[in-house]
Parts: structure tokens; sequence; C-alpha cells
């Protein structure tokens, strides 16, 4: 095998001269994934909004206001109030009000703006870790990866914690308290396919911990494994930019 | 950079002699993967064609007992009589195969396969490894498909388009229980098999070019494959989306797709909030594209194929890119003239229309230059450049009848009735067979090392371009009559019955058609071991692929990979000895091959 590699070494070079992005093949097929993964994404998004904008806006909230102490039956009131109708879309700030351990207060969209600070956060770690792998500082890159690796598993646990609230509530893929049936289902899928993006991101994150830990890339002399799966890492997070943006925002 | 490229390329190539498995089953070898895509395509495409003939054999003999049918497909031919959820099913299946397994996965697998690689001056795919998932997740997805065929209820049976309320509602017709889920099952995989693949043309294309291939002298194949693999990776992955909620919706009780009017046919749970046109909108977002995934590699083909066996420069190179081009983008924003009849405001229809029409004038270009490239060329009337030929006249006949349907007007009458059936049976269907045909005759010696028989290659297509036009012309006249697609028979109707003798004689010439690719399918499977030995350039041409030796080698060339002096057709040069200037042959004191070469070879 040995004089196979040898003669092998000379015929595999590439010998095209400049690439055109001055980029490897690797992190080239890492962007080109990226973008057809974006089209996914999209036509989840385009589904929402189609289904979204065939119901009625949400009727505007006047009548509670955030911090303020509500009972545990707030579906119920919110229904009675005639703030969750049929074909009227629910407004999120008073479907995500619940924050892990506070009970009856109104609190809108706090906690999924923790998760997406979590998430956001882990990205900054990521562009550290990249940045060491740059200057080749394996214990570097190994601690910003393993604080990466904590940022994704915390907001797994934040929506698992979400989705747990949420369905105790009632919300099912069939139908929900709050109005148009869509609704949750629509929440379920999205959020559920963002979530086993993130989910694929940890695992890759953790293998190439692992590979890190072991000096597999300072053996190799780069660290452009940590670069693409950040490229990887960034676009979970761009894509629930979106998903907050349209699920929970407007 | 380069030295990462070292690396990667060097441990992805190490192990690769071996055994029987992994020189013919899980190769990674771009070769053998594009033999791999070219023989599930072929049999993929005889079980469709099969289809075919059983339906078509329903439309002209709708009272005929049949028996030899029962034999054929058991119990859905009981006393020799189709079962009309059967003749759904088929015309769904044969849809399906035709378009996915065969003329995307067997056309652009094979020939982006083979060629990309070779034509570029790449040892391999930028990942091999990648490459062959792409071919497993294919053939799972073409078993998935067929055992479907076996369960019970039949096969999915919404037609390829698998529209909801039947494709959503498991209880709607026989073929939308467990056939149903395993199409949807069927095309996650091979969505994820066109993804693996796209992105590895797509690399490979970008970064692997060899010396002096810059992007305006790669041959027009390449540009073709490239548009293809661009189109699929960005319009598969909304199909994926749109069949995740098609899933949800027939499994879990979502309601993505289900609007008041389908409410009262599911029973139990009440469903409502969602709409088919959804669906349509997603489903066509691939759809359309889907088109030109089809078609573009034929087209690439033919101009490759045209440009060698005319021994002229292909007419307008930069023109052909440009409309490759101008095609791909605009078939992202014309899905909407599949669903004129959806209700769509007509505003919007008359946008959608606007956008389709635009696409004659890219198709017109490479019409056009096509007959430019022939005119007084000293034509090699091989077998692939007759197949070549019958894809410029598929292409102009099916393209005309585009025009009419593009039209929201027009298209309303003509909907759903054989006359769409026509166009896109001869504009898509049978051009990118085509096409398909033609590269299988011309690099079969590149394949396989061998020659196909070239007066069977002759016998070949006559009958195929005969028996395609006695098929498909005559159901313009039916459509234009307003005989509806899809139908079982159209007997209760007297309007339609004038159109018997009419399905008869289509029949006949689909059985003489199909009899036709008999004569393929012995010459193709005879010449891989009994063909004679191919000569390392049998068509004198340009590209790179012939500057390799004739057997396989792991690695494409023995020594370095050749280096590129000029764009692929120069073809009859004034002053030059031969009739063809191969790419990697320098001008006379040419040495950087990033020079511009206009001279002649140095060998002069």
């Amino acid at each position: 095998m040995a004089t196979n590699t040898l003669s092998t070494e000379k015929k595999f070079t590439w010998g095209g001269g400049k690439s055109p992005f001055n980029v490897s093949y690797g992190k080239l097929m890492m962007w080109i994934f990226l973008l057809s993964d974006a089209f996914t994404f999209s036509s989840l998004l385009i589904a929402y909004g189609f289904i979204r904008y065939s119901f009625q806006s949400p009727i505007p909230n006047t009548i509670v206001k955030p911090l303020s102490e509500v009972g545990h039956n707030f579906v119920e009131q919110m229904n009675e109030a005639g703030l969750f109708l049929q074909d009227h879309w629910p407004s999120p700030e008073l479907v995500f009000n619940h924050f892990p351990f506070i009970h009856g207060i109104h609190l809108p969209l706090f906690f999924v703006s923790l998760m997406t600070f979590i998430l956001i956060f882990s990205s900054v770690t990521m562009v550290l870790a990249v940045e060491a792998g740059h200057r080749m500082a394996k214990n570097e890159v190994a601690k910003y990866m393993l604080l990466t690796i904590i940022g994704g598993a915390m907001f797994l646990g934040c929506q698992a914690w979400e989705w747990t609230t949420f369905i105790g509530e009632g919300a099912r893929l069939y139908g929900n308290p709050y109005g148009p049936r869509s609704f949750a289902a629509l929440f379920f899928i999205v959020t559920g396919f963002h979530g086993f993006h993130v989910f694929s991101g940890v695992m890759l994150n953790v293998i190439i911990y692992i590979n890190v830990l072991n000096g597999t890339y300072e053996k190799r002399g780069h660290y452009e494994m940590v670069e693409k799966v950040g490229l990887y890492w960034h676009f979970v997070d761009l894509v629930w930019v979106f998903v907050f943006t349209f699920f929970y925002l407007i | 950079m380069s030295d990462h490229n070292t690396q990667h390329s060097h441990e992805e190539h190490e192990h690769h002699e071996g055994g029987f498995f992994s020189k013919y089953v899980f190769s990674m070898d771009h070769k053998m993967i594009a033999r791999q895509f070219l023989i599930t395509g072929i049999i993929m495409g005889t079980i469709g064609m099969l289809m075919s003939i059983i339906f078509r054999m329903q439309l002209a003999y709708p009272d005929m007992k049949m028996p030899f049918l029962e034999g054929i497909i058991g119990h859905w031919g009981k006393d020799g009589k189709l079962d009309p959820n059967f003749y759904l099913a088929l015309i769904t299946i044969h849809g399906t195969i035709m378009v996915f397994y065969v003329l995307t996965a067997g056309l652009s697998g094979t020939f982006s396969n083979l060629l990309i690689p070779l034509q570029v001056g790449a040892r391999d795919m930028a990942s091999p490894f990648m490459n062959m998932l792409s071919y497993w997740f294919f053939f799972l997805s073409s078993v998935v498909l067929l055992l479907s065929l076996f369960v019970d209820g039949g096969p999915a049976s919404a037609g390829w388009t698998v529209y909801p309320p039947l494709s959503a509602l498991p209880q709607a017709i026989p073929g939308s229980g467990t056939g149903m889920t395993m199409w949807l099952i069927a095309m996650v995989l091979f969505i994820a098999s066109a993804l693996l693949g796209g992105i590895n043309y797509i690399a490979t294309v970008l970064n692997m070019r060899t010396k002096g291939m810059k992007m305006t002298r790669l041959p027009l194949t390449i540009w073709a494959f490239l548009v293809t693999a661009i189109l699929g990776l960005l319009s598969f992955p909304v199909l994926l989306g749109g069949s995740l909620l098609l899933i949800f919706d027939r499994s879990f009780g979502t309601s993505f797709y289900m609007s008041e009017i389908v409410a009262e046919f599911a029973g139990g749970i009440e469903r409502t909030g969602g709409s088919p046109i959804l669906f349509q909108h997603l489903f066509w977002f691939l759809g359309h594209p889907e088109v030109y995934i089809i078609l573009l590699p034929a087209l690439g083909i033919t101009s490759e194929v045209i440009a060698t066996n005319s021994r002229k420069p292909i007419f307008g190179y930069r023109a052909m890119i440009a409309s490759i081009l101008a095609i791909g983008i605009l078939s992202f924003i014309v899905w909407g003239h599949h669903m004129f009849i959806t209700g769509m405001n007509p505003f919007l229809g008359s946008v959608f229309m606007l956008g389709t029409l635009i696409i004659a004038v890219p198709s017109a270009v490479k019409t056009f230059n096509y007959l430019a490239t022939l005119w007084q060329g000293d034509l090699k009337l091989t077998p692939a450049m007759m197949f070549a030929i019958g894809l410029v006249s598929f292409f102009i006949t099916g393209g005309l009848t585009g025009i009419y349907l593009g039209n929201a007007a027009l298209d309303i009458n003509l909907h759903d009735t054989y006359f769409v059936v026509a166009h896109f049976h001869l504009v898509m269907g049978s051009a990118a067979i085509f096409g398909m045909m033609s590269g299988i005759y011309h690099w079969y010696p590149k394949l396989f090392g061998r020659m196909m028989n070239e007066t069977a290659g002759h016998i070949h297509f006559w009958l195929t371009i005969i028996s395609a036009y006695c098929v498909f012309f005559p159901m313009h006249f039916m459509g234009l009559a307003g005989v509806p697609r899809r139908y079982y028979a159209n007997t209760a109707y007297d309007q339609f019955n004038v159109f018997v003798d009419m399905n008869q004689f289509i029949t006949i010439a689909a059985i003489l058609g199909a009899l036709a690719q008999l004569i393929f399918l012995v010459n193709f499977f005879y010449s891989i071991f009994k063909g004679k030995r191919s000569p390392q350039n049998p068509w004198n041409s340009n590209t790179l692929e012939w500057t390799a030796p004739v057997e396989h080698l792991h690695g494409n060339w023995p020594g370095e990979i050749p280096h590129v002096y000029r764009w692929a057709y120069d073809y009859s040069k004034p002053g030059a000895q031969e009739d063809f200037i191969p790419q990697n042959v320098p001008d006379a004191g040419q040495t950087d091959p990033n020079e511009e070469a206009t001279g002649l070879p140095a060998t002069h």
C-alpha cells in the first residue's frame, strides 16, 4: 500500500491551477448543500405564509399587559375574551408566554428570546473556535467547540420544554385551543425540522470535538473541518432568525 | 489551499483496487457509477414502456377481452379485463418512472457521472463516496417504487403529480393507501440521491477543472450538466418540503392540504384550514425546472454530437451558454402555467404566461444554432448523429405546441386533454429519450470500450422516430377535440367514439416502437461482451475524454492530466492537417494553457 500511496500522491494532485472561488471543494460542497437546504426551509416557510394569510390577522391584544398576573386558565380566558378565534390567526405573544418555574405571569416571548440568545451565542463561540483553528491552537478550538456543543444542547433542551408546555395546553398536529388548527401543526413542523437540524449539528460538533481532542486536525495540518461544521452551524442559526421572525414576531 | 486538495483526494482515492464488490457493486469510480445508473435506467425504462403498452391496449380495445393480461398482472386483469384502478396506477407509475427514474437519474446520472470528470480533466468526482451514495439511494428508491406494485390496493394512482386530496386521504381511492406512502418514501430517497449527485457535479465542474479549462472552454455538455445540477439542487428541496407536509397530512392528521372541499370525505376528525392548491405550487416549483432537468442534458449531448459529426465548430458557442442559463433562470418563474385553471388571478396568469412565452426565445436560439451547425457540414450520419437530429425535430414539433399551452386563455380549453399528453411526450419525453440514445451510441465506446452495431442502430432510429411521431402526433387532434387524459375508456361519450380508430392506430404504433427498443436492448447488451473493440478516439472528437485510454483506469489518465489549450470545437480549421484539433493540443509556440489559442497546432 505504501508504494501505491506514493504513486497516487502525484497522480491525484489537482493540476487545475487556481480554483475559481479559492475554496477547497469540500467547503464549496458545504456551501452548495446549504443553498439547497435553504430552499427546503423556504418551502416550509412559504407554506406557512400561504396558510397563515388565508386567515385573518391576529386580534390586537388590549387586555393583558406584560408581567401582569394571569391565572392558570389563561387560554380559556383568552378564548372567552374573544382573542382566540377560529378564523383569526392567534397572536404569538399570547401563546408563547410561559417561562420555566414562573407560573401565572404573562411573559410574552421572554422564553423564546432567551432561546434565540443562547443559539446566537453558540454561533459566537463557533466563530471563536474557527478563529482558534486558524492559529492552530488546539486547546482553544476544543474549549470553544465544547461551549458550542453546550449552547446547542441548551437550545434543544429549551425547545423540548417549549414543546412540552405547548402540548400540555392541548396543542396537537390536528388541532389546538388557540384557533386555526394549522397553527400548531405548522409550529411543530417548522420548529421540528429546524430542531432536527440543530440536533444533527450538535452531533456533528461532537464528532469534530472528539477529533480535535484526538489531534486529528493537528496532524492534518489544518482545521478546515471545524470551518465546515461552522458554516453549517451558522446556517442553522440564520434559519432560526427567520423562524423566530415569522413565527413569533409578526 | 492546494495542500488540502492533495490530501483530500489522496485520502479518498487510496483504497480502491479490490474484489468484485468494490469494483462492480460498491464502486466509487465515476465511470462504474455511470454504468450502474445507465443499466438501472434502462431496466426502469423497459418496465415503464411495458406499462404504457398495457394501458395503450386498454385505450385501443376497451371492450375486448385479453386473457393474457391475467398472466401478466394477476388479479388486476381478471377475466382479461384491465381493472380501472390499475389503469390509474399504471399511468401514474409510468409517468413517475419515465420522468424521475429514466430521464432524470438515468440520463443525467449516467452522463454527468461519465463525462464531468473526463471532460473537465479531473481524476474523479469531488467526493467519490457521496457519488456512490447517490447511486445507492437511487437504487433503493427504485426498489421501493417497484415493490409498491405488489402491495394491497396497488401502487400510487393519483397521477405522477400526486395532487391531494387523492394523495392526502388514504381512503380516497385504492391506490391512495400503502402504495401512495411507498411512492412518497421512494421520492424522498430519490431526492436524497439527486442532491448528493448534484452537489458533487457542481463542485467538480467549478473546482476540479484541469489547467487551462476555463469556463468558456468547457464543452457544452458540461455547461448543460452544470445548469441541470443547479436546477435540481434548488428545486428538489421544495418537493422535499411539499412531500414532508403530504406525509404529515396522510399519516399524522394535519391539514396542510385539506380544505372544506375535502373535509366531509375525511371522516372522523374535521380537516380544514389548508389548501390543495398549496401542494400544486410546491410541486410545480419542482415540476417545471424538472422539465429542464430532463431536457438540458439531452440538449448538451446533442450540441456535442452534432458539432462532432458535422465536423464544424458549434454555431454560437456563447449564445448556447447564454441560452442554457436563460432557460435555467426562466424555468424557476413559470411554474404557474401548470395551474391556469386553479382559479388563479388572471393578472398573475398573464405574468406566468409572459415568462413562459419568453422561454421560446432561448429555445429558438438553441434550435437555430443546431441547424446552423448542421448547415453545409460534412455530416457523419452515425446512429448518435441521427438521434441528435431526431431530438432537434422533436424539440421543434413539441416546442411549437408549448406556445399554445403557455397561453393562459387557450390552456383553459386544452388543460388535461390529449393535447397536453402529445406536447410533453414530444418535447420532453421523446426529445430527451432521443438525446439519451444519442449519448449512449456516442459514448458507448467510452462506457464499455466497445462499439455498438451501426446498422442495428440505424434500424432502431428509423423505427423509433416513425413510431414516436405516429403515437404522439394524432394525439394533438384528439386533444383539440376535447378528449381528456387519464380516462380509462372514452366509449361512454359519443363525441369521442370517432377516435376509436385513431386510438387503435396509436396503440399499434406504440407496440411497434416498443419492439424497436428490443433491437436496441439486444445491440446494447450484446455489444458489452461481443462488440468490436473501440479505438481510442472513434469519432475524431476534440474533447478530453477521448485522450484517456480505452481501458478504464482508476484516475482516468495514466500520467499527468492533459492541459487544455483551446475550446472544444476546433473542427475543420482551415490550414490544419486534420479536421479536428483536440483540446489538449497547444498552438505553435503556446506554452501557458491560459493563453487564448486561436492559431494552428504546433504539429503543423
